[in-house]
C-alpha cells in the first residue's frame, strides 16, 4: 500500500521545495514513457515523439539506442541524427556534451554502464545530462523500478538485474503511460522469458497504479506549492479513529481491506485524552500497535475537542472515509450530541462509518 | 454468438483515442477483418482523418429535431451490412430524441448481440460512478453519462495516455479544437491540475477494470463470493443520486452485493423517490420497497432479513430547533442497527 508522508509543511520541508524549484529551472526536462513489460511499445512512442519534436524544429539527436532496432523503431531512428554508443552499448557522455543538443533520446534507461565509467548506472548519465540543462526523453519498463521489484518478482518469479530507484521516476517532470492488451505482445514470436497473459494482467495492473501514485504526488506538490487546498482526490483514504473502547479489530480489517481494494491509503488517529486509566492505556496501545502491523500510518492528535480534532485532521489529509465506534455515541451527555452525531452534521467531506460495538 | 467490445478509455478530449483506435482498425483491415466505420467524429483533425482511408464508411442517418438534421449513426444499416468489426466513437454519446434508442452505448450493446466485434472511445469522466468526483475536482457535472457495468463488461480497456504538457501543447498548436474555443477550454477544462486528477482516475479505473478481470477468472481457485452486502436507503431528497453513485463504486470496488430501499409512508410513492429508484435500477441495483410508519424500524428490520453487512444513507436534513430533542431518521438507524456497519455519505458541496 502506498504510504505517503505527513503533508504538514516544515522547515526543511519547505527549503528543499525552493531548492528544487531552483533546481528545476536550469535543469533540463524529463520525460519518462513507462511501460509494463517488452514490446508495449514504449521505444517506439518515445523516438516517434523525438520525431515530432525534431519536425518542430528542436535539436534532437539519438544517444541510447537498444541493439537491435525493430524495423519500425529503425525506420523511424533513421531520420534522426545519431551520437555512436561508446563500449558495450554506454551512452558517449563526452560526445553528448561536446554536441550539446536540445533534447536527447534515450532507450533502456535502466542499463548498467561498462567497469571505468563515469556512472554506473545509465539512469545517472540522465542526471548529468538533465543537469546541464539538456532534456531526455527516456523509456523503462516496471520490472526496472526498485520499489516495484519485489512486486514484479510475485507476478513472475523473476527479478531484473538493473533497476532505478522510484525517486528518479518521481522527479520526471512527465510520465507517459504505455498501455496495449496482452495479446498485443503475445503475437508472433514472443521472446523468451516473456510473461503469460494473466502475468502480462498484473504487471499491466501494476504499472497503472504506479503511475496513478506518482502522478497523483505530483498534483499534490503542484496544489501546495500554489496554495490550493486539495479536494476530493483520486485517491480513496480512510482513516480509522481509535478510542480505548471501540472495535479496533474490526474496524481496522475493514480498513485495511477497503484501502487494498480500492489502492488506497490506510491512517489511524486517536486523540490524546490526559485522564485515560491504565486499562484503558494499555488498550490504546494494543490497537496503535494492530494498526501499524497492518501498515496504517498512526498518528496522535492533540486538541481541546474530539471532534474538531478529528474533523481538521480529515480534512488536512483529504480523508474520503472515516471509520468510527458505535461505543463514541454513548459518550452522551444529557441535552448535548453525542461525537458520533457531531462528526456526521460537520464532515460533509468525507464519508462517516460507523461500527457495531462488539465487547472484545 | 455475442461481438467482443473494446473501450479505449482517456481522460480528455485530443489524448488520441480516436487516433489510436483507427491506427488498430487499419492494421485490424490490412490483415483481412471485415471492418466498417459505424460512427466517426473527424472534430476537423486532419492526422485523425487520413487515418480512416481505405476503410468501408457506413453512411450516417439524418434525423430531423426541434427544425434541425441531426446526424446520428445508422444502427439498423449496420446490423443490416453485418460486418466482422464496427468502429463507433464516443461511446457516452445521447442520441437525439426520435432515434431508436436513448444513448449509443445501447447502439453498441444491439451490434455486439448481433455477433459485430466493436471498437469504441470513452472518455472517464463518463462513468457514472465517478460523476460526482469529477464534478468536485472540475466543477463541470457532466450530462452524458455510462453505467458503470457497461465498461465492466468490456472485454478489452486500453487506457490512451498523453501527458496534460502534451495535451495543453496539442490544444496551443490548434491540433485538438478551433484557435478560439482551444484558448476558452484551456482556461477552464483542460487547466492543468483538472487533467492531473482526471488522468489519475483514468489510470485507476483503468487498473481498476483489470483487476475485476483478473479476480472473474481467478488462477486456479474458485471465483470469490460475495461476503459484503450493502444496502441503500433511498428517500426522496436530492442528494440521493450521489448516493446511489456512491455506493455502487464502493460496492463494486468491495465485490459486494448491492440493494436499495425506500420506504413509503403510504401505497403511493413520490415521484421524485420513484426517479431515484429507476436510476439505481440503471445501475443494476436492485430495489425494494417496504411500508412502515417508522422509516428508522423498518430499515433496520428489512437489513436484517436481508443479510444486509452494510448500510448507506444520505445525511437527515437539519431539523428545525423546536424539535432539535428528537433524533433525525440517521439517529435512529444509528441506534436500531448497532450490529451493522452504517455508512453516512458525504453531501460533497464545492
Amino acid at each position: 500500500m502506498p504510504k505517503r508522508e505527513d503533508r504538514r509543511p516544515d522547515p526543511g520541508d519547505l527549503l528543499r521545495r525552493v531548492e528544487a524549484g531552483e533546481r528545476r529551472e536550469s535543469r533540463g526536462r524529463l520525460k519518462v514513457f513507462l511501460g509494463y513489460a517488452p514490446r508495449v511499445g514504449k521505444s517506439l512512442r518515445m523516438f516517434d515523439e523525438g520525431g515530432r519534436r525534431k519536425a518542430r524544429g528542436q535539436d534532437v539527436v539519438v544517444v541510447a539506442l537498444q541493439q537491435p532496432p525493430g524495423p519500425e523503431i529503425q525506420a523511424v531512428v533513421d531520420r534522426l541524427e545519431i551520437v555512436p554508443q561508446a563500449d558495450q552499448g554506454a551512452i558517449d557522455l563526452v560526445a553528448v556534451f561536446r554536441r550539446h543538443p536540445q533534447v536527447c533520446l534515450i532507450d533502456g534507461l535502466a542499463q548498467s554502464n561498462p567497469p571505468g565509467s563515469r556512472n554506473p548506472q545509465r539512469w545517472q548519465d540522465v542526471r548529468d545530462l538533465l543537469d546541464n540543462g539538456i532534456a531526455v526523453i527516456t523509456a523503462i519498463n516496471v520490472q526496472h523500478i526498485r520499489e516495484q521489484q519485489d512486486a514484479v518478482e510475485r507476478i513472475t518469479h523473476k527479478r531484473a538485474s538493473h533497476s532505478i530507484p522510484q525517486a528518479f521516476l518521481q522527479e520526471a517532470d512527465e510520465i507517459e503511460v504505455v498501455d496495449a492488451p496482452p495479446e498485443a505482445l503475445l503475437e508472433g514470436a514472443a521472446p523468451a522469458n516473456m510473461p503469460d497473459a494473466r502475468q502480462l494482467s498484473e504487471l499491466r495492473e501494476l504499472a497503472l497504479l504506479l503511475a496513478a501514485d506518482v502522478i497523483d504526488r505530483q498534483l499534490q506538490e503542484y496544489l501546495d506549492e500554489h496554495g490550493v487546498t486539495a479536494r476530493w482526490g483520486a485517491q480513496e483514504r480512510i482513516l480509522v479513529c481509535l478510542t480505548p473502547k471501540s472495535s479496533a479489530v474490526e474496524m481496522l480489517r475493514s480498513g485495511y481491506r477497503n484501502a487494498q481494494r480500492f489502492h488506497g491509503a490506510l491512517l489511524a488517529a486517536y486523540v490524546e485524552q490526559p485522564e485515560l486509566d491504565a486499562e484503558d492505556r494499555a488498550r490504546l496501545e494494543h490497537h496503535m500497535a494492530l494498526a501499524r502491523e497492518m501498515g496504517a500510518e498512526v498518528h496522535c492528535l492533540n486538541g481541546a475537542d474530539f471532534v474538531s480534532a478529528i474533523l481538521d485532521f480529515g480534512r488536512e489529509q483529504r480523508i474520503t472515509q472515516l471509520f468510527l465506534g458505535h461505543s463514541l455515541s454513548d459518550v452522551r451527555a444529557p441535552f448535548l450530541r453525542s461525537p458520533v452525531d457531531r462528526l456526521i452534521d460537520a464532515a460533509d467531506e468525507f464519508d462517516v462509518r460507523i461500527f457495531p460495538h462488539r465487547d472484545a | 454468438m455475442r461481438g467482443k467490445l473494446k473501450i479505449y478509455l482517456g481522460y480528455a478530449a485530443g489524448v488520441g483515442k480516436t487516433f489510436r483506435m483507427l491506427e488498430e482498425a487499419q492494421a485490424m483491415r490490412l490483415k483481412g477483418a471485415d471492418l466498417v466505420i459505424g460512427y466517426f467524429e473527424p472534430h476537423g483533425r486532419k492526422e485523425t482523418i487520413a487515418k480512416t482511408e481505405g476503410m468501408e464508411i457506413v453512411p450516417r442517418r439524418k434525423i430531423a429535431y426541434a427544425g434541425t438534421q441531426f446526424e446520428e449513426m445508422d444502427t439498423e444499416a449496420i446490423l443490416r451490412r453485418k460486418p466482422a468489426v464496427a468502429v463507433v466513437d464516443e461511446f457516452a454519446h445521447t442520441n437525439v430524441p426520435g432515434s431508436e434508442r436513448l444513448k449509443r452505448w445501447q447502439d453498441v450493446d444491439a451490434l455486439l448481440d448481433a455477433g459485430i466485434d466493436v471498437l469504441t472511445t470513452l472518455n472517464v469522466q463518463h462513468l457514472e460512478s465517478l460523476n460526482d468526483q469529477v464534478w468536485d475536482v472540475t466543477g463541470i457535472r457532466v450530462r452524458e453519462t455510462v453505467p458503470d457495468w457497461v465498461v465492466d463488461a468490456a472485454d478489452e480497456v486500453v487506457f490512451v495516455d498523453l501527458t496534460p504538457r502534451a495535451l495543453r501543447n496539442r490544444l496551443e498548436r490548434g491540433v485538438v479544437y478551433a484557435p478560439e474555443k482551444a484558448q476558452k477550454a484551456m482556461e477552464n477544462f483542460f487547466i492543468e491540475s483538472n487533467l492531473t486528477a482526471l488522468r489519475e482516475m483514468a489510470m485507476r479505473h483503468a487498473a481498476h477494470e483489470l483487476e475485476d478481470k483478473l479476480e472473474a477468472a481467478p488462477a486456479g481457485q474458485a471465483p470469490a463470493v460475495e461476503t459484503e452486502r450493502i444496502m441503500i436507503c433511498l428517500t426522496g431528497r436530492p442528494s440521493s443520486a450521489m448516493l446511489i453513485r456512491r455506493a455502487r463504486r464502493v460496492a463494486d470496488y468491495l465485490q459486494a452485493g448491492c440493494l436499495a430501499l425506500h420506504v413509503a409512508r403510504g401505497p403511493s410513492m413520490d415521484e421524485i423517490a420513484e426517479r431515484h429508484m429507476s436510476f439505481a435500477r440503471n445501475l443494476r441495483i436492485e430495489t425494494h420497497i417496504v411500508e412502515g410508519e417508522s422509516v428508522a424500524q423498518a430499515i433496520a428490520d428489512f437489513a436484517r432479513k436481508e443479510r444486509v453487512t452494510q448500510i448507506f444513507m444520505g445525511r437527515s436534513a437539519p431539523l428545525p430547533w423546536w424539535k432539535r430533542f428528537r433524533e433525525t431518521t440517521v439517529q435512529q438507524v444509528v441506534r436500531r442497527a448497532r450490529d451493522m456497519q452504517i455508512t453516512i455519505v458525504a453531501e460533497r458541496r464545492r
